[in-house]
């Protein structure tokens, strides 16, 4: 039975993670992400899970411990925002590319400079390329749902690969919600038992982990590592529908609302996705055909997906919560041209970059976003393809 | 599940190697047939040899083994071919392409 309540993001993931009882959790604190360690802590003080929390001196410590028991066989996770992220820049890498199932609980913030703690995505975005699978919240139901889902997704014999479950900070972080969890048995008999292939403290075989891999190997490591990554789609796909089973909420790779019919379309990843949805349901009574396309799965990227649910679309807007410095616009706005290119679409693209260091989004905002997409279908003619949303000119 | 670290030559695809890299099994170095990546090998001239052994200690690579108080043949399945062995022996028992 579910269970009814009112929780900030933080500390819906901070149950989930009680729910799921991990082995090792070490954390380092860092704005907006340090609530999650610090109500886990009090669950460890309360002996309501039996996890070695271990507060470390630095993120590049707590990700490197949280490889380390992994490797050794744990369930490991930690937290993290922001410069935090960029400090375990460099054992990101090496968690994936040592195919360690662990987790990332993150919560976006902007990275300095200038130093700003509020939301935006240029943390976790500039960490897209180091193989860590990445699952993006709209609101705290969805980051609990993700973080419950996390584990049966990166333990998968097929993937093995660390993953990151993001949601924005302060803006889903703290604030509150009405929420529906999981009772506790649920969700442990939904994670399951923790039981590595290959561990280091396995007595029966010594194991060796990261050798060296000279100019002959590394290529073929990978490729080697590409293979999971491939395998992810269809696994966060078969895990969501066992979630949905057990709570009745169902996820995919992405979330379509009211796009179905649209003529043009807004695609997205995070909170803004709601205020989204208000200015479609408001511009739909008005007779505009809109809608949304919200990713949940960043990494790997469904491209092939993405241009199918885009492909009767006539102009599209893409907005990043940040700053790619390509002269082009952000990242999320090159993966989706790039996959309506390779889906040969003719549909008019604009990248937007919007939201930078928590810069409100309001409902009229998306308003004057599509009603620019009206304007674009209308002329044929995109114009200039790498805007800004909500910037003092 | 223990790694056949043996097959992981320089053709190995990468369909032939562990996730993650991982070397599952213990002393496995001595099945890691490394001598591929040499260019250039020493050649052992056994009729020179005084079985002083000053070789022996002095590779990187153990790849010359002593039976009996005896040094035998090159281990090249190791040998990467750095030719410190030659220049070890007083008595030209070594030879290698390029080294002296």
């Amino acid at each position: 039975m579910a269970k009814r309540d009112r929780l900030s993001g933080n500390e819906a993931v901070a149950i989930a993670l009680r729910q799921i009882n991990p082995d090792v959790f070490p954390a380092f604190p860092i704005t907006p992400s340090t609530e999650i360690p610090q109500y886990f802590a009090s669950f460890v003080a309360n002996g309501q899970v039996d996890t070695e929390f271990i507060p470390v001196e630095s993120e590049h410590s707590s990700m490197s411990a949280a490889i380390g028991a992994s490797s050794a066989g744990a369930r490991s996770l930690t937290a993290t925002s922001s410069c935090g992220l960029a400090y375990m820049w460099e054992e990101l890498y090496i968690a994936a590319s040592n195919r360690l199932p662990l987790a990332l609980a993150l919560v976006n913030r902007a990275l300095s400079g200038p130093i700003n703690i509020n939301c935006d995505h240029s943390d976790s975005m500039g960490a897209r390329d180091a193989g860590w699978i990445q699952m993006y919240a709209e609101n705290n139901q969805e980051a609990y749902d993700n973080m419950v889902q996390a584990y049966r997704i990166s333990e998968h014999k097929d993937v093995r690969l660390p993953i990151m479950i993001c949601q924005d900070g302060f803006i889903t972080s703290h604030a509150v919600e009405n929420i529906e969890l999981l009772e506790d048995e649920e969700v442990k008999n939904f994670v399951g038992e923790y039981a590595p292939e290959n561990y280091l403290l396995n007595p029966e075989c010594p194991m060796a982990v990261g050798p060296y891999s000279i100019t002959d190997y590394y290529m073929e490591a990978k490729r080697n590592q590409a293979e999971g990554m491939k395998h992810a789609v269809q696994v966060v796909k078969d895990v969501a529908k066992e979630f949905a089973a057990l709570s009745g909420r169902e996820y995919g790779l992405f979330e379509e609302y009211r796009l179905d019919d649209a003529e043009t379309a807004v695609v997205m990843i995070g909170s803004v996705a709601g205020t989204t949805k208000d200015a479609i349901d408001k511009l739909r009574d008005q007779g505009e055909k809109v809608g949304l396309l919200k990713i949940r799965l960043y990494r790997p990227f469904p491209a092939e997906e993405i241009a199918k649910a885009l492909s009767h679309v006539k102009a599209v807007a893409i907005m990043d919560r940040a700053e790619g410095y390509s002269n082009q616009g952000g990242p999320l706005g090159a993966d989706v041209m790039a996959a309506l290119y390779r889906a040969r679409s003719q549909a008019l693209a604009v990248n937007y970059v919007y939201g930078l260091g928590g810069r409100d989004v309001r409902v009229e905002d998306m308003e004057g976003v599509f009603a620019t997409l009206k304007q674009i279908a209308a002329d044929g003619d995109a114009g200039e393809m790498y805007r800004y949303l909500g910037v003092r000119e | 599940m223990a790694t056949d670290i043996s097959k992981l030559g320089v053709k190995a695809t990468w369909k032939d190697l562990t996730e993650g890299m991982i070397i599952a099994g213990a002393g496995t170095s001595k099945e890691f047939n490394t001598g591929e990546w040499s260019t250039a090998k020493p050649e052992f001239i056994e009729e020179n040899c005084k079985q002083c052994l000053l070789c022996t200690p002095v590779c990187p690579d153990s790849c010359i083994p002593v039976v009996d108080g005896k040094r035998g043949a090159f281990d090249y399945e190791h040998c990467k071919g750095c030719g410190i062995c030659v220049k070890a022996c007083p008595f030209d028992a070594i030879k290698m392409e390029g080294v002296n």
